[in-house]
């Protein structure tokens, strides 16, 4: 068989075949045909189909096709290959999956995709300017706030959206901001002086810009 | 998690239809961060899934001097949390609502998904056929009943997670509530279901009801509020026990209030009998021991959770001696 045809050419005579056995089927095949159709007609109420969404994503769009049922987790990490974001306790409790919604703190692995429609989601992978950490990945390394650092973008996306809201946090105010993110290696100290010391820094660099 | 059709209505009449139809099917979606954990662990089932914030116009603080506060149904915690009327006027509310989990599920949750909340039983939660999941018998009777309710339990025994409940009770609030193309008002101590009279449900929301909208009344100039969450970590942990209070004095005196607890009972507690002992009692250390004797006087504690009698009445001794 030449390349064209396997490709998805028909030839003559499958096609004189195919008519032929249609042509028989309509007059032996009509009642089954008919109950199918009938089973078809009453499942396609519970046919569930994947839904297109539109996600804008550390300023990029992407158009998807996704099942419902997809958190924006699966999205960022599965279909858009952000695998930054962390997958621990898949329950919205440890706080790996950190990532911002339209500037505030959420748990990407307990918001359905659809949910994030129409929204700006920033991951760990939008907050470096090109090859630049972001100052509060800087103040990690700089405080040690890390020891695995599995949760540490997670832990970082949370800073963010703290210090977005609150430039100048008390540490009780860190405490609070940052109580949504679990650290089983328990750096917690070194993550809230790396928070404290971000904010600072960033207080005094726009003190001198003034 | 099975797989749903996600249904986007543009109106309440609309989404209403859809759950009056298919009562056992859909499912309302508000925030999603109780409805998405009861998904993923296949306690609930549902093929529709309706998205009430495609409706347009539920996400509102409205405060009208003299009158008194409206909350749409779908206000986030944090919201609530951050809004410089509530912290002024109803420090209680903002007090409740930063109580609740994390800073990332209040940027999710909402104020009447949280009234809404199932119930955190871990034998609901997990793989028992329990009562309330439609099986013939309560786990936390016989079993581990450390978290479970002293007062108003059987034949289940959970108690109601809900932070604000007990705040909006202690507040006197009204839900408005729609269904059958009309609003009814329901008063919050009206809302909730006990076990004994409907042990697979915690409110008398009816199939195809949706709440629209919280209303608190304006509080007397010289109201004093608390609220008090006990638990186990510091942050990120639901009650033990809670407790709210409302409350006007005169000098050193109650003239009238109300307290109400979470943690206790399948439902927000709130003992109309114990309130009206309010009036007159001074506010110091003997009428106030005199006055807690008298908390959950009727309490049946089961065999893990006697603990929670004492804890609620001197948590509500050093919140009433504070105020």
């Amino acid at each position: 068989m030449s390349k064209d045809s396997k490709k998805g050419g028909i030839s003559r005579r499958k096609f004189l075949q195919g008519v032929g056995s249609g042509i028989i089927g309509s007059y032996v095949l009509t009642p089954g045909i008919a109950k199918a159709a009938e089973a078809l007609k009453k499942n396609s109420e519970k046919l569930i189909l994947s839904v297109p969404l539109t996600l804008k994503v550390n300023g990029k769009q992407a158009h998807l096709l996704v099942e419902p049922r997809t958190t924006l987790a699966e999205v960022l990490r599965e279909k858009l290959g952000l695998t930054g974001t962390k997958v621990a306790c898949n329950n919205g409790e440890c706080g790996g999956c950190t990532v911002l919604l339209d500037k505030k703190a959420v748990y990407s692995c307990h918001i359905l995709a659809l949910d994030a429609e129409g929204k700006e989601v920033t991951t760990i992978e939008g907050i470096m300017k090109g090859e630049n950490l972001h100052p509060i990945q800087q103040a990690f390394i700089d405080h040690d706030g890390l020891q695995c650092g599995f949760c540490t973008p997670g832990q970082v996306m949370a800073a963010e959206a703290l210090l977005l809201k609150n430039p100048k946090p008390t540490r009780q105010d860190v405490l609070e901001g940052m109580s949504g993110n679990v650290c089983r290696c328990a750096a917690y100290p070194n993550i809230i002086e790396s928070v404290l010391a971000a904010a600072e820094k960033a207080g005094s660099e726009t003190a001198e810009l003034k | 998690m099975k797989n749903f059709n996600y249904i986007q209505p543009k109106s309440l009449k609309e989404a209403s239809d859809i759950l009056k139809k298919k009562p056992h099917e859909a499912m309302l979606y508000a925030g999603g961060t109780d409805a998405l954990g009861l998904m993923k662990q296949d306690i609930i089932k549902p093929e529709e899934v309706v998205n009430l914030k495609s409706v347009p116009g539920l996400n509102y603080i409205s405060y009208t001097n003299g009158k008194g506060l409206r909350i749409g149904a779908l206000t986030e915690l944090a919201e609530i949390a951050e809004n410089p009327v509530i912290s002024e006027k109803y420090p209680i509310l903002r007090h409740a609502a930063l109580a609740v989990a994390s800073p990332q599920l209040r940027n999710l949750g909402t104020i009447a998904g949280n009234l809404c909340q199932r119930p955190r039983c871990w034998y609901y939660r997990e793989e028992f056929n329990c009562l309330r999941k439609g099986g013939d018998m309560c786990y936390a009777f016989d079993g581990q009943n450390k978290y479970h309710c002293v007062i108003g339990g059987g034949p289940c025994f959970i108690v109601h997670p809900s932070d604000l409940a007990v705040v909006l009770l202690a507040l006197d609030a009204k839900l408005t509530v729609f269904g059958d193309r009309k609003t009814r008002t329901v008063q919050l101590k009206d809302f909730f279901v006990s076990p004994g009279d409907d042990y697979q449900h915690e409110n008398n929301l009816k199939a195809g009801e949706i709440i629209t909208e919280i209303q608190i009344p304006e509080l007397p100039q010289d109201a004093k509020s608390a609220f008090v969450k006990f638990r186990e970590r510091g942050v990120w942990d639901f009650a033990v026990v809670s407790v709210g209070a409302v409350i006007r004095k005169e000098g050193s005196k109650v003239i009238s209030g109300k307290l109400a607890f979470g943690g206790v009972a399948p439902i927000p507690w709130m003992d109309e009998s114990l309130n009206a002992k309010l009036p007159g009692v001074a506010l110091s250390e003997e009428p106030v021991a005199q006055l807690v004797s008298e908390i959950l006087k009727k309490a049946e504690p089961l065999s893990k959770n006697a603990y929670k009698v004492p804890l609620v009445r001197n948590l509500t001794k050093r919140l009433l001696l504070e105020l």
